[in-house]
């Protein structure tokens, strides 16, 4: 192809032939003008091919001309710059691109790849769900390494991305989808109303393909018109145009994804500041759809080699950039439209010659190229394409309608092929949002019905391909949604000039033309090209009972991926409809799902990345913690400290540090995170007997309680530590997690069944800073503190608080321990914390005081078995299944999940118990979720008996531990169980008490 | 994203800013009678949803607005929602008499009931 003159020498409407723009493709130097996309330039320099499809490896040139392209994908940019998947026909040319070619591997023009095209036979329709069966450890090392390798779908950037990126929210009154002329005219008979309109048009130039389009509106061509009309809007104030734009998806109550491209297509806009891509979140008062028409292409044999373009494709090629697609070329059409590509062509002097399926081809455009001297075949198809990286020749064959073979055929030498099957009508995004659609024998497509929310289709997207039935269409639509928003919106008045177009001949639909020689060997009908999906997948999908369009879309991947039936699904159900003899309507389109087109991940984060991804929750404590070196964890929104590693200290000794120091001298721990929940009010108490399964009007004032939460199925969702601070006012302590989710669990049932109650429910976590001072020598640290109050251990025992004043600080100081030492958990107003905080540190020098961080307090609650909520439960475990059924209240008629308990499935005999394990080797520590098994066999399947809910090697028990789910636990007491762990190994461990440590709570009362 | 008004404060937001909480009106069988409550009475309780097409009754609250729940009715089709009100509260009487299946039946029940 190289060295033709494939830029002719004038026309052009995009480009710009005194601005020379040079690029690199796939490592060669190119040249284009601006204006051009990637997809012109690299055509005008003579290459075709520009990728290797996914399945055959078969060679694949350009198809489309705009968003509906779906062969040519090729990567844009550099380093972490660069964007794979892009439509090659979408892309703007800038100065100094980088492009590259994707599924090529090794080569464009020649790769073992189209080994699979020879042996094609052995890769029918379901050929991954028929082939790669088993053995199943196949799948993860040799099968899906090799197909995503083979597949080739470009490779994603390993470094962050450098650019920006960012969200918009928006309300307008009216929102046109679409730029063309139908779009054009409805924004202006909207905003004629005086409502806020918004246009959303993908391409860089409004129009749409008025360009492209035959006839004359007033005195002016259509592409003038489109032009004019434009201007016009640009002008006025309620009006906002977004270009580059595509709208992605249509979602309920009218709210719509639309996708700008900002910097692509000039890197001095992202230099400047400006974010890469927007991500826009319109919330539309009316949608006026002016989405357009997609070509369909022809289902003939081999009709994917490169140099086989959609016709109206042909038709920009020439009139947008200048670029002829070969010196000889046919037209192969069902309808009069492709005609206007032979005319232009002809006009721009490259051979051409039509080939009409329909028997008697008639309107004013197959008059006009009668009058031209273009040659017409009429009762004819393509029935074969010759050549393999190139169109060689075809062999045209006479064609009546229903005939399933070839009986006479001529060859014909010629270098392209433009095809049209029909246009249909883009209804993505009416059906997005649940718009019905009806089928059209007129254009042998589909075509809006009728939807639930405010919009309209009008134009080609609504099936209406005339220009003056289009404009006409246009202004009311535009007229009736600034009246449906704005009942009092003025008219348009706008006045159409008088319309003269070519008037059409009826197309004839053709899913299907024959091919000469062997059915599918060599002879592939393409339905999807980008899924490789040929007329005869669908068809054997068919046989082998794949009944439902939507299951044989699964099975052969047919309108998969990015081309969502865009062009692939009309021909791939009149293929059905052939197949099964049952109407289009009959067999039915397959779900049309967001997005349009494929949008970027940086879009999708707009500025949420980084330290803006998620706020982080920090307590009064926090710099403290991060001056001491601590390490920190992520407890929901808080960042909790894991543990202060002092130099030379790795972390596993730093915490045997804080866990030693608790257990003989005295620890001090941040517990701020704990959820506090106020509840007050003369029906508290009862209040609180409903949510805990135990008691809590019988606490007396002055103490603390434990106390465990179910939901309604009986499940443990929440536990902690409850005081009464007065008759009729509680504080609640849940979990560090659950304190949002308690407090909003507490006010449902407030507001929604007991509403008689007077209870007042305020979550105050962050309006205290809490620590627990934790060990032998807690209470000498109080008391050095300068309390008004007794700490003696008769007068403060263990679950009680008391209320007062501490060298200075108002506390409340609460008796309570989750370490199993003597404990004392003192909160003071969240502002006086950071000053406490040190207080007690320096009172608590003399004694040894260390701070400890989370890990530590995990393993000093695992030695005692208390349970966490999270880990010894999973949402399907009761307070008996841990062993606490004893805070299960027997008196209380009801409280939430108690009749639940009660169903026969909780109570079976093989609900899984909490244990304590001791491995047989003190020195191994069970990895955390270990299974246990009933039998260990040499291999997998082996019954599953429970699982491993904590594990720890304990410092003060010189051991290792562990906490367990098991099946019937609490009677197997003794036994030894295994764990079979990956690699062979087993680790045997003996089920003994959750309690390791002071079984008799000797220390905690001391 | 659904448009949603809450009766409480006022407040129209996106179905972000709400919480979805359920169908509405399913009756706790232990607030009034914790003794006598059969397995299937449990079962339907906490399991057993309708989930017509058309209209629907549903609860939801004002997550990031005053905090308060309050009952819907949605049709589930076009999925306008036809009114908002109170937590303690039935649905206007056009309602009730617009539904069908077995929101029809509950309705009859209740008013029967009464």
């Amino acid at each position: 192809m190289t060295g033709k003159p494939y830029r002719l020498a004038s026309g052009g409407s995009r480009i710009d032939r005194s601005k020379p723009l040079s690029f690199s493709f796939d490592g060669r130097s190119l040249s284009g003008f601006a204006g051009d996309t990637i997809a012109s330039a690299v055509q005008a320099s003579g290459q075709r091919v520009f990728g290797r499809s996914y399945k055959y490896h078969r060679p694949r040139g350009v198809i489309g001309l705009g968003s509906e392209e779906m062969n040519a994908l090729i990567g844009v940019g550099v380093g972490a710059r660069h964007e794979p998947n892009l439509r090659a026909t979408q892309i703007e040319l800038f100065n100094g691109m980088t492009a590259v070619t994707q599924n090529r591997w090794p080569s464009l023009n020649f790769d073992i790849g189209a080994l699979n095209n020879k042996l094609s036979r052995f890769f029918p329709g379901g050929f991954y769900y028929k082939t790669f069966m088993w053995p199943r450890s196949f799948w993860k090392h040799v099968y899906e390494p090799v197909i995503r390798y083979a597949a080739g779908l470009g490779k994603a950037p390993e470094d962050r991305d450098p650019d920006t990126y960012e969200h918009m929210h928006i309300h307008a009154d009216v929102v046109v989808v679409g730029g063309g002329i139908a779009g054009l005219t409805a924004a202006e008979a909207a905003a004629a109303g005086g409502v806020r309109v918004l246009l959303i048009d993908e391409n860089p130039v409004l129009g749409g393909i008025a360009d492209l389009t035959a006839g004359k509106i007033g005195e002016v061509s259509v592409a003038d018109y489109a032009k004019a009309a434009a201007d016009r809007l640009a002008a006025l104030p309620n009006v906002q145009i977004l270009s580059r734009t595509t709208a992605v998806g249509h979602f309920h109550h009218n709210y719509m994804m639309a996708f700008e491209r900002v910097g692509d297509h000039d890197p001095s806009i992202l230099a400047n500041g400006a974010p890469r891509h927007r991500l826009w979140k319109i919330r539309a008062g009316h949608i006026v759809l002016a989405s357009g028409a997609l070509e369909r292409p022809i289902a003939f044999a081999n009709n994917d080699r490169p140099g086989i373009t959609l016709a109206s494709a042909v038709r920009g090629m020439v009139e947008r950039y200048g670029v002829a697609p070969g010196s000889n070329g046919v037209v192969f059409t069902n309808n009069d439209d492709a005609y206007l590509t032979a005319l232009a062509l002809k006009k721009a002097g490259v051979n051409v010659q039509i080939v009409d399926s329909r028997a008697r081809p008639q309107g004013d455009l197959v008059q006009k190229a009668i009058a031209e001297g273009i040659e017409i075949s009429a009762s004819s198809v393509i029935s074969k394409v010759e050549g393999t990286l190139n169109v060689k020749s075809v062999k045209i064959a006479a064609y009546r309608k229903g005939q399933g073979r070839v009986i006479t055929e001529k060859k014909v030498d010629c270098d392209f092929i433009a095809m049209s099957g029909g246009w249909n009508p883009a209804l993505h995004l009416w059906c997005h949002n649940g718009g019905k659609i009806r089928f059209d024998d007129g254009l042998a497509s589909f075509r809006p019905n009728t939807h639930t929310d405010a919009i309209t289709a009008v134009g080609a997207a609504n099936g209406t391909m005339s220009v003056a039935e289009t404009l006409a269409e246009a202004v009311a639509a535009g007229e009736g949604a600034a009246k449906a928003v704005n009942a009092k919106a003025k008219a348009a008045k706008i006045k159409l000039p008088a319309i003269e177009e070519p008037v059409r001949g009826a197309l004839e639909a053709i899913w299907f033309a024959p091919a000469t020689g062997g059915y599918n060997e060599g002879n592939k009908h393409f339905i999807d090209f980008q899924n490789d999906v040929t007329a005869a997948d669908l068809e054997l999908a068919q046989r082998e009972g794949y009944e439902s369009v939507e299951h044989t879309k699964r099975y052969t991947t047919f309108g998969m991926a990015t081309d969502q039936g865009k062009t692939s699904n009309l021909n791939g159900l009149g293929v059905l409809s052939e197949a099964t003899g049952r109407s289009i309507p009959e067999i039915g389109v397959t779900t049309f799902r967001p997005p349009y087109t494929p949008y970027s991940f940086g879009a999708i984060a707009g500025s949420l990345t980084k330290e803006l991804f998620l706020p982080i929750r920090r307590t009064p404590v926090f710099q403290w913690h991060k001056d001491k070196g601590a390490v920190f964890e992520p407890v929901g929104q808080w960042r909790r400290a894991y543990t202060y590693p002092a130099a030379g200290e790795d972390k596993h000794a730093s915490i045997t540090r804080e866990i030693l120091a608790v257990r003989n001298k005295v620890g001090l721990l941040d517990a701020s995170t704990l959820g506090k929940i106020e509840i007050k009010g003369p029906d508290a108490a009862e209040f609180l007997d409903r949510m805990y399964t135990n008691m809590f009007s019988t606490l007396k004032v002055g103490k603390c309680r434990y106390g465990l939460m179910m939901n309604e199925l009986g499940f443990l969702s929440d536990d902690g530590v409850t005081v009464r601070l007065a008759d009729d006012h509680f504080l609640m302590h849940t979990t560090s997690g659950g304190a949002d989710r308690i407090s909003a669990w507490l006010e449902e049932w407030l507001q929604t069944e007991w509403t008689q109650y007077k209870v007042f429910v305020t979550p105050v976590t962050e309006q205290w800073a809490q620590f627990a001072i934790a060990g032998p020598r807690a209470r000498e640290v109080l008391a050095k503190l300068g309390p008004d109050f007794d700490v003696s251990n008769e007068a403060f025992p263990h679950m009680s608080f008391k209320i007062g004043r501490m060298g200075g600080y108002p506390v409340r100081v609460f008796r309570i321990s989750f370490s199993g030492e003597q404990s004392y958990e003192v909160a003071t107003p969240a502002n006086l914390g950071r000053g406490l905080w040190d207080a007690i540190l320096a009172a608590g020098e003399e004694f040894g005081i260390e701070a400890y961080g989370t890990e530590a307090l995990h393993v000093l609650r695992a030695e005692k078995g208390y349970i966490v909520v999270g880990d010894e439960t999973d949402g399907t475990t009761t307070p008996i299944d841990v062993g606490l059924e004893g805070l299960v209240s027997k008196k209380k008629a009801d409280f939430i999940g108690k009749r639940s308990l009660e169903q026969s499935y909780l109570k079976g005999p093989n609900r899984k118990q909490l244990v304590g394990l001791l491995t047989e080797d003190p020195n191994e520590v069970l990895p955390d979720g270990a299974y246990a098994v009933r039998e260990v066999k040499d291999k997998p399947p082996m019954a599953m008996i429970g699982q491993v809910t904590s594990t720890y090697m304990s410092p003060t028990l010189g051991r290792s531990i562990a906490m367990a789910l098991i099946e019937n636990g609490r009677a197997r007491m003794g036994e030894t169980i295994s764990f079979p762990l990956e690699g062979g190994k087993v680790v045997k461990a003996k089920l003994v008490s959750p309690v390791f440590y002071d079984q008799d709570g000797g220390r905690i009362n001391a | 994203m659904l448009v949603v008004t809450c009766p409480v404060c006022g407040i129209e937001g996106e179905e972000a800013d709400f919480h979805y909480g359920g169908q509405a009106h399913v009756r706790r069988p232990a607030t009034t009678d914790p003794v006598n409550i059969k397995d299937e009475e449990q079962r339907d309780y906490l399991f057993i949803r309708h989930n017509p097409k058309g209209l629907h009754f549903e609860r939801w609250r004002c997550d990031r607005g005053c905090g308060k729940w309050f009952h819907a009715a949605r049709d589930t089709v076009t999925m306008d929602f036809k009114a908002y009100y109170g937590i303690t509260e039935m649905p206007p009487l056009e309602l009730q008499q617009q539904a069908k299946g077995p929101w029809a039946d509950y309705f009859k029940s209740v008013a029967k009931a009464k």
